[in-house]
């Protein structure tokens, strides 16, 4: 039963994707109103899988990489209708929605393995953990999209060529205003992720903090969010440097992700999540 | 028959000596409308005139004879003969007049593609034409026909979308930069047309205020009374740098007035916020260099007019699906003029329908008396629903013939199965 949930959801935000793609090549207003309908009809039925996930696994369904990416879309698309609340920017959703469909589909592509949660998982500090440190990521990831959307349009700008990007694009202000906020909204989350992460682990594992890779790379990624964070409140960078740090910050998130979790080892990683405790 | 004519003459076909003659007199408009009511050949007329166009447009049912008297009335309005501009006229008929006056209000035929003046001329030379009563059933209709299509037209294609003048791209591309232009500070640097009318439209935007800066104070002085601006020497220019966020050059300086230096530790001191140049001067004010720093956006002349050399073309390519959507009104409106020879006939087996139902309900009045007005409503009712459903299949089917070449007999027969030449003469 979940998984029509996963699947419809599935469904439904391939089609706003589509939606808001058509929406950037032909302008038309009504394909954008449809594809944000359809996209937040996406969103509930996603919500709804995580709901029956929750209530059946005992706890956040995060720990494997296809519930991960699931939750992380789910994240992504949230922060989306947030901005959209505020912003009112509908070529976001053109660049978000195609986005975080990318990750579901990877999401769908991963074969289920369904093992017995392990009750070290049974708590809500790993809701609370994982979930500030993905909405975290959220808005890094849109900090990530606004970005390359801001350098499409300053280079339109710049280079004088004014094609067909520059009447779609929003002005250089929104989008730097978007990179802004998600930085400075994201950056609390993905801290309080990684301090409610230590404690967890001193209440789980006895230790607040053991050299795990992923606990490593997290520090890096969180050192270079703080670095670009200051220098856009203290420094007053902002623009294409700041566009282009977002990005690499965000590229660095990735890793931290996606590399550290499967091929670095440590107790972070999905390998070891459902393999019988060696703690 | 009546027919549907457009004589008139544009940019295109009439010189300019020719089109200032009959725009000259304000007075023209009225003396063509009332021309139009006074002539008998002429049955509905409209009568427009701008700067780059006179259009007539009129109804009639002789049209050699309405012809030869608009054209008198042009010989007369504008004061030059007929054989002067003769060849500077076009003259549409039927649904070629309806096509022309779509393309027309749509701003289709105008020498700036998509500029939106041209429909607010075109509504007030029709109030005028209503107000006059030249304007009957037909034009009515085709007027708010052309309403329609230059709003679809509008809304549907990008015709009106993109700058097409120097000092509006300016405010685009600005607008690209900054988003809202509210709060925002402008430096001019020089005075010139150009420059002045850039920053008018800035200002018109909501820049907060203003700084102009001239090689002679007196000269800035007095531009910047004409804006409310403040004047600023040329030594302050590279303060001013650090406070404004767009910089409009235009002076004849034939060096660069703003160096890369200066702009480069201004970008510092102004911790990286945005500073647009427009340089219009010729030779260039700005080094162009600058356009490479960070946060910084130049433009010249020349990218200016390259943007609205895009622009242009991409208003002409708007227009060839603008013209689609015109097409497709004009059929709409053609057939619409084709129900119109049928509406005597319904209106007549209309009337004949009522006055039957009139005669019937008096005749049985004196029966009726005793029963109650609820009752007798009831009865008026039944009366008049039964007498609609007899006759809503043959209006139906008239409707439905009203394009087809064999209507007339249509018409005939239906005049002559419910006899209505004699009772709906009496009633009408």
């Amino acid at each position: 039963m979940a998984f029509f949930w996963f699947n419809l959801a599935l469904f439904l935000e391939l089609l706003a994707s589509g939606g808001f793609i058509v929406y950037i090549i032909k302008q038309q207003k009504w394909v954008y109103r449809w594809s944000n309908r359809i996209l937040l009809a996406g969103l509930i039925c996603h919500t709804i899988f995580l709901y029956y996930r929750y209530y059946s696994l005992g706890t956040a369904p995060v720990v494997d990489l296809k519930s991960a990416l699931c939750f992380f879309s789910w994240c992504i698309l949230c922060i989306y209708f947030v901005f959209q609340l505020r912003f009112k920017l509908m070529v976001l959703g053109s660049f978000v929605a195609p986005f975080s469909a990318f990750l579901m589909i990877i999401s769908f592509a991963i074969p289920l393995v369904e093992t017995p949660v392990r009750p070290i998982f049974k708590t809500l500090w790993l809701t609370i953990h994982v979930g500030s440190v993905f909405m975290g990521n959220a808005f890094f990831a849109v900090a990530f999209l606004s970005a390359i959307m801001y350098l499409l349009q300053e280079r339109h700008i710049k280079r004088k060529r004014l094609g067909a990007f520059y009447d779609r694009l929003p002005s250089l202000a929104t989008l730097d205003g978007i990179n802004h906020y998600s930085i400075v909204y994201g950056f609390p989350f993905l801290t309080f992720g990684m301090i409610t992460g230590s404690v967890y682990a001193q209440l789980a594992l006895g230790t607040y903090w053991q050299w795990d890779p992923k606990e490593v790379w997290s520090m890096i990624t969180w050192l270079f969010y703080a670095a670009l964070l200051h220098q856009r409140l203290v420094a007053g960078w902002q623009g294409r440097r700041a566009a282009i740090m977002s990005i690499i910050c965000f590229c660095i998130l990735i890793f931290t992700f996606l590399g550290a979790s499967l091929w670095l080892g440590g107790y972070h990683s999905f390998n070891e999540f459902g393999a019988p405790s060696k703690l | 028959m009546t027919k549907i004519i457009n004589i008139g003459m544009n940019h295109e076909t009439a010189p300019v000596e020719v089109r200032e003659c009959l725009a000259a007199e304000p007075e023209n408009v009225k003396k063509a409308i009332s021309f139009m009511r006074d002539n008998d050949a002429i049955k509905e007329g409209f009568f427009l005139s701008t700067c780059n166009r006179v259009e007539t447009l009129f109804t009639t049912e002789c049209v050699e004879e309405a012809n030869e008297g608009i054209i008198n009335l042009l010989s007369e309005l504008g004061g030059i003969p007929k054989e002067n501009f003769l060849s500077n006229l076009y003259i549409f008929e039927e649904m070629d007049a309806v096509n022309h006056i779509f393309n027309v209000a749509s701003s289709l035929d105008s020498m700036i593609v998509g500029e939106p003046q041209i429909l607010g001329q075109i509504k007030d030379a029709y109030a005028l034409a209503s107000k006059e009563r030249t304007a009957g059933v037909i034009l009515n209709r085709l007027m708010h026909r052309a309403f329609h299509v230059a709003k679809r037209v509008r809304t549907e294609t990008g015709i009106s979308g993109a700058a097409v003048s120097i000092s509006y791209a300016a405010v685009e591309l600005a607008k690209k930069i900054f988003y809202n232009l509210d709060g925002k500070k402008v430096l001019l640097i020089g005075a010139g047309e150009m420059a002045e009318l850039a920053a008018r439209h800035l200002m018109r935007q909501g820049v907060s205020s203003m700084a102009v800066a001239n090689r002679t104070f007196e000269r800035a002085v007095q531009v910047a009374e004409l804006f409310h601006a403040t004047p600023v020497s040329f030594d302050e220019i590279g303060t001013q740098l650090t406070e404004v966020d767009i910089v409009i050059a235009s002076t004849a300086s034939p060096g660069y007035v703003v160096t890369h230096d200066q702009v480069r530790t201004s970008i510092k001191k102004r911790r990286n916020r945005a500073l647009f140049f427009i340089d219009i001067a010729v030779p260039r004010d700005i080094e162009p260099e600058i356009n490479d720093l960070n946060n910084v956006y130049l433009y010249d002349i020349d990218d200016l007019k390259g943007v609205i050399e895009l622009n242009m073309a991409q208003r002409k390519e708007e227009a060839v699906r603008a013209q689609s959507i015109v097409m497709e009104e004009v059929v709409k409106f053609e057939s619409w003029l084709k129900t119109l020879s049928v509406v005597p006939t319904i209106v007549s087996l209309r009337d004949k329908a009522e006055s039957i139902v009139q005669a019937e309900l008096k005749r049985s009045a004196s029966a009726l008396a005793e029963i109650t007005s609820e009752q007798k409503e009831v009865v008026k009712i039944l009366a008049r629903s039964i007498v609609e459903k007899i006759i809503n299949d043959p209006i139906l089917v008239l409707k439905r013939n009203a394009d087809r070449p064999n209507l007339d007999t249509y018409l005939d027969m239906t005049k002559k199965l419910f006899s209505l030449d004699n009772s709906g003469d009496n009633t009408t």
